[in-house]
This record gives C-alpha cells, structure tokens and sequence, in this order.
C-alpha cells in the first residue's frame, strides 16, 4: 500500500516535483480520519502503569523504573527508550484523587511530523497509525522541530542514531490486535476503539448529566484532530496537555508550498523579459546573444 | 616505476598553479604569518572535532537535545551561511539580466563567495545530520513532497551545482581549458535566470521551515511572513556581504586586481543605494509582520527589547546609515553599515531558529563549545580556500589576462 503511494509520488515528482505537493499535502483518507482511536478517560486511571510496561515489553525497551513511595518526583518524558509514561497531574480531581494523563503520541489525523519528513520516512498510513521507517530516515530532525506535542526523541548518542516514538503498535493492529497499552488496562481508563464511536462515547460521558469532566475532549480538533482523546475533570494543563491550537499544521506550510510552481512557471519568464529590455539594441556589444539564451 | 616520477613539464606547472611561481620551501615560509598560523590553530582543533562527531555521534560533541533538536549548525552555518552567499544570485542578476554592466567585477567573486558560502553551509549540514550519509536521499531514494526541507534539499543541491557551474571558467582556465570555460561562460544568462529562481524558492524556504511550529517560536517572531523576511533579508545580506567582500578584497589581493580600476568607491556607493532600499522595505515588511502578531504588549518584556534591538539596531540603523552615506558620498560609511546589516542577518537567523524557538523553556540551548569550534573551522576554511582561489584563478582581476 504504502510502496504503491510512494512509486505514484514519484512518477508524480517526475512530471514536476512541486506541483505534486498539493494533492500529497491534503493527505489523510476516510479510513485514517475514522481509524483506530484510544479515549483516555483519566477519572479511572489509578496509575498502576502495566500500559508502560506492556509498551516496554512489545517494543523491546527496557522495562519501566518502579513507582517509588510517594510518587516520581517531577514530570517524566517520553524518551528512546520510554515511548509512554504515565504523570501524576498538578491538579487533584473529585474526593482529592490525584489524576494521571499518559503521554505517548498522539497519532495526528494530519501529522505535522509525516508532513515535515524530507523522505516520508515517518508515515501516516492509510490505517490510521504514524509510523517510522528507520531505513529512509537521514536524521535531519525536522520532525522534532514539527510536532506541537514533543513526541519524536532523537538517539543522539549513537554514532547511527534513528527516531524513536510510539508506533500506535501498527504491527499488532495489522494483525487485529489491539495496542499493547490498551489491552492490559485494568480499569478501562484506555477505551480501543472507532474514533467516531469514541467521541461519541465522550461526548456522553462529557455532557450527560451529572458530569463533572471539563467540557472538552481533547484531541478532537487540537492540531487539526488526533487518533488519541483524553476527557478528565482537572485543568487539561495541569495534566500536561498543553493548549496548542486547533490549526493543523500542514496547512501553515501548504500554503508556502503552493507558491514553489508559481515561482517555477513566472520567474524565468519575467527575467528573460527584463533581459531583453534591459539589452534592447545593445546585442553587438554584449557577448550573450539572444540565440545562446 | 618510471610512470612514478614526474614528467618534467608537471613540476613547473605545479609550481605556477599550486605554489603561486615559488619554490615550495619559499612557499611553506610564506605561509608564517599571523593569519595562516590562525586558521592552522583553528583547523587543529575543529577538525578533529569534525570527525569525531561522525564517530562518536552528535550527544558526544553537541549540547543538542529532545527539546532543542536544532542547534547552531542549523541556525548558523545553514542559515546563515545560504543568506550570507545571497550576494551571489543577487550581483549576477543586476549584472547578467538587469544589465548593470558597472558592476562586473564584483560579480565574480560574489558568486564565488556565494559557491563557498553554499559548499560549507553543507558541511556544517553534514556534521548536523544524524546519518549525513543519507543526504542524497530526499533526491533519489525517497521523495517528502509535502515537506519544505525537500524544497530546500532539492534547491540548495541545484543551485550548488549552479553556482560551481558559473564559477568554473575560472576554474577551467586555471586548470589550461580555458575554452571550455568560454564555451560554458554562454549559458551564463540562463544559469543566473535558474540561479535566481532557485534562490527566491529555498532563501524564502528556509524561513517557511518554521512556519509549522507556531507554538514553539516567540510570537515576535512567529510570522506568516517568515518566507518574505527571509528572502528579503537574504538579498540584504547579499548586497552587503559584496560589500563587505569586495573592500577587504580589495586591500588584501591588491596585486591581483590586474588593470581593473582601482577606485571601488562608485561600486560601494551604488550597492549601498540598494541595500538601503532593500533595508527601507524590509523595515517596513516587519513592522507589518509585528503589528499582524497582536503581541506587541510583548515589547514590554526582556525578549522584546531584544528583537527591538534586532529592528531597529540591525535593520533601521543601517538602512539609515546606508542612505545617508550614499547621499553625502561618503564611502567609509556604507561599509560600516554594511558590517552592520551583515551581523544583522546573523542576529536574525539566529534569533528565529535559536532565541526564539521554545522561548519558554526552563533550560536553554547553548552551543557547546565543539560546535562553536567546528563553526569557527568552516568559516575560517570558507576563507582560505576563497584566498587560495583568488590567488590562482582569474576571479578578481580582469578576466582576458589570467594568472601567468
């Protein structure tokens, strides 16, 4: 699937590599805007981290450190080696229980990061996950740059370093699995699912009455829309989820793009037309006649 | 064995193209001055450091990080290195297609200066890179339409080849091909029509690459913009490097200027008209992006005093010291304004892809001091491979008599 994207791409390229953004910039089809989803409801989470551990143990990463009494001392990041980690919020919800947001990519519905990617090396596939294609990559980094969430990590302490980052488990949903993480949620603070279905699911929960979760599922349009939402009944900032807009932003750069043919077709044109003003009846002086141009 | 030595034709050749006619312990003396033992210090100490990074890999030698993934070989020697070698495309331009033919003479060791700037803006680009040896990639392997870092990989490997291209007749008749470098001095019209299509696209580009991360740059200098300031600013940066350029040129290669005229002063006046014009709009350019951020509240702070400093200290002042030297003729100025605009750009592109970017961090990114050296390696070996050349080949002098 993806190998026939690409070869079309490139015979695309062929034909006149910047025209071809366009329709490769409005990327996302209908199965990967209602692919697999995760709903994060962080009322039921009690932090007991068997989805990092299940994270760990699928992508060969060292096991997670154990919770030390009292709780970790600070926020923990994702990194090469942790591709989700579970953070105690500022805030406290309902009856002072602490809240807990697990953090890991997000799978965009319009990746800044696959955008942003000089050789597609990172993919947002047709199924919906964002993966990495650790063959292509070149190491430029951009897609750290890109992503609003922080989420690519860098093995900057290799001599051969790749990206690493959550892979939404692609292989195992390939398969009909569901995600590592999700599978071994005891309480169900991790909902698999439809992401149509999961809004939906939210959106109850959200607004039905009695609610006390914050009016808003994050995710649903945060950065264009992602495959993961979270509702909770805390400050979304005080679980570290930051407030990054509702553009996606692919579009920022689209439209900077769209200007490369137009530069392309009116550029040499225009100067050839200022050289043959500026050279009018001045052709048996100068060395460049019209015919060499 | 006999095929080991040297035919003796070659010694003499040697000798007239490579040691400058002088013997080669005459030449290794004249190589202790206070400026080549500088740049042999430099090199010493950078290019270990330069190849090391490929062996023990960028945490060994940078200070880059999760959250600073681009540091200052990105910010300086891409950056600023490909807006600095702006005057390249910009003086071939005025002179091949607008028809300036008074600046003739600068226009080859602009591009020159331009082919250097662009030839070690990629080396710094390599060291940065996580696997450099994939850098052909985004040209033959596997094509990221939809990313601004392909348009520039694509225009920047282009427009190398462009520039080594108009350069090459020096480089031919050095090498005793002179005719085929006449032969290639035709397409120099349609080289530079290319040349400056390829630099509007990537020097606007290279500001686009930051249109994505809106969150993540200071308001002040997150802009819709970026891709016109920076283009703008390149042809600023170019004008003014000429500038800069041509006068230290002209007092260190005094002996290889040949019969051209020796008076530079009606040259620098009349790039310094220019770049004041260049400057008056590109003033202007960024109080509209200012204004259209709605964040001048944001003046009132520590970061905003300093991008006040970069408006009107970089840009305003020697757009006005530019015009006011043009006016009352007075060379000496222009230069020093020119000095002024070329930090300037450097402030600049530093401030977009290093002060500003994640502004709000409670632990900045500040360049090691191996990348300051490898830096200071590329800019100092930028310098003395453009001596070497100038030197030898026929760049600064006129161009029917070369080197003999």
């Amino acid at each position: 699937m993806s190998y026939d994207r690409r070869k079309f791409l490139k015979m695309a390229g062929a034909a006149g590599a910047c025209v071809a953004a366009a329709p490769a910039g409005a990327a996302g089809t209908a199965a990967s805007l209602d692919g697999p989803a995760v709903l994060v409801d962080t009322t039921l989470c009690i932090s007991c981290r068997a989805c990092e551990a299940a994270c760990a143990e699928f992508n060969q990463l060292p096991a997670p450190p154990e919770t030390p009494e009292g709780g970790f001392p600070g926020r923990r990041e994702t990194s090469t080696t942790a591709f989700t980690v579970v953070n105690r919020g500022a805030d406290a919800g309902a009856n002072g229980e602490p809240r807990y947001a697990k953090q890991q990519c997000l799978h965009c519905l319009h990746p800044a990061c696959a955008s942003a990617c000089p050789v597609r090396a990172l993919e947002k596939t047709p199924e919906g996950p964002v993966v990495y294609h650790a063959d292509l990559c070149m190491g430029c980094r951009y897609c750290m740059v890109a992503c609003p969430f922080g989420i690519p990590k860098y093995e900057y302490e290799k001599a051969i370093p790749y990206v690493r980052k959550c892979t939404f488990c692609f292989e195992r949903q390939q398969r009909g699995q569901a995600p590592s993480c999700t599978s071994v949620c005891p309480t169900g603070a991790l909902k698999f699912g439809k992401r149509s279905a999961l809004l939906d699911e939210a959106r109850r929960r959200v607004y039905g009455e009695g609610s006390r979760y914050v009016a808003h599922i994050y995710g649903e349009r945060e950065s264009g829309g992602t495959s993961w939402l979270y509702i909770t009944d805390v400050p979304f900032e005080s679980l570290g989820l930051k407030a990054v807009g509702e553009t996606s932003p692919t579009q920022l750069t689209e439209t900077a793009l769209n200007a490369v043919p137009l530069v392309m077709t009116l550029w040499p044109p225009l100067l050839m037309g200022l050289y043959a003003f500026a050279h009018q009846g001045r052709t048996a002086h100068t060395p460049q006649h019209p015919e060499e141009v | 064995m006999a095929s080991l030595t040297l035919p003796p034709a070659v010694k003499p050749w040697l000798r007239d193209h490579l040691l400058m006619g002088l013997a080669p312990r005459e030449y290794v003396r004249s190589l202790v001055n206070p400026w080549d033992l500088f740049a042999m210090v430099v090199f010493a100490i950078g290019v270990p450091i330069y190849i090391g990074r490929f062996i023990f890999g960028l945490g060994a030698v940078t200070n880059l990080s999760q959250t600073t993934p681009w540091g200052l070989w990105i910010g300086f020697d891409m950056l600023c290195g490909v807006a600095l070698a702006a005057g390249g495309f910009t003086l071939a331009a005025a002179v091949h297609v607008f028809g300036l033919e008074r600046y003739h003479s600068v226009v080859k060791p602009a591009v020159l200066t331009g082919f250097l700037g662009y030839l070690f803006a990629v080396l710094g680009l390599l060291a940065d890179l996580g696997q450099p040896w994939r850098v052909w990639y985004p040209l033959a392997i596997s094509w990221g339409t939809t990313s601004v870092m392909f348009e520039v990989g694509w225009c920047v490997a282009l427009y190398t080849t462009v520039l080594f291209l108009e350069f090459s007749p020096a480089l031919l008749s050095w090498l005793g091909l002179g005719k085929l470098g006449q032969k290639l001095a035709r397409l120099t019209v349609a080289l530079t029509v290319v040349g400056v299509m390829l630099s509007t696209l990537h020097q606007s580009s290279l500001g686009s690459l930051f249109l994505l991360a809106p969150g993540r740059i200071h308001p002040l200098w997150y802009s819709p913009m970026i891709p016109v300031l920076f283009f703008i600013s390149a042809i600023a940066a170019g004008l003014s490097m000429v500038i800069v350029e041509s006068s230290l040129s002209h007092r260190v290669f005094r002996d290889r200027l040949g019969r051209v005229e020796h008076d530079l002063s009606p040259l620098v006046l009349g790039l310094g008209r220019a770049a004041a014009l260049v400057l008056f709009s590109l003033f202007f350019l960024k109080l509209q992006a200012l204004v259209a951020s709605h964040r001048l509240d944001l003046l009132a702070t520590p970061l905003g005093a300093w991008y006040l400093v970069e408006l009107l200290g970089f840009v305003g002042l020697p757009c006005a010291l530019f015009a006011f030297g043009v006016r009352r003729a007075h060379v000496g100025l222009v230069r020093v304004a020119a000095a002024i605009a070329v930090v300037g750009v450097v402030v600049h592109r530093l401030n977009v892809s290093l002060v500003a970017f994640d502004y709000a961090l409670p632990v900045r990114y500040v360049p090691s001091w191996m990348e300051v050296a490898v830096s200071i390696a590329l800019v100092t070996a930028l310098i003395q491979t453009f001596r070497f050349i100038v030197n030898r080949m026929p760049i600064l002098g006129d161009e029917s008599a070369p080197h003999s």
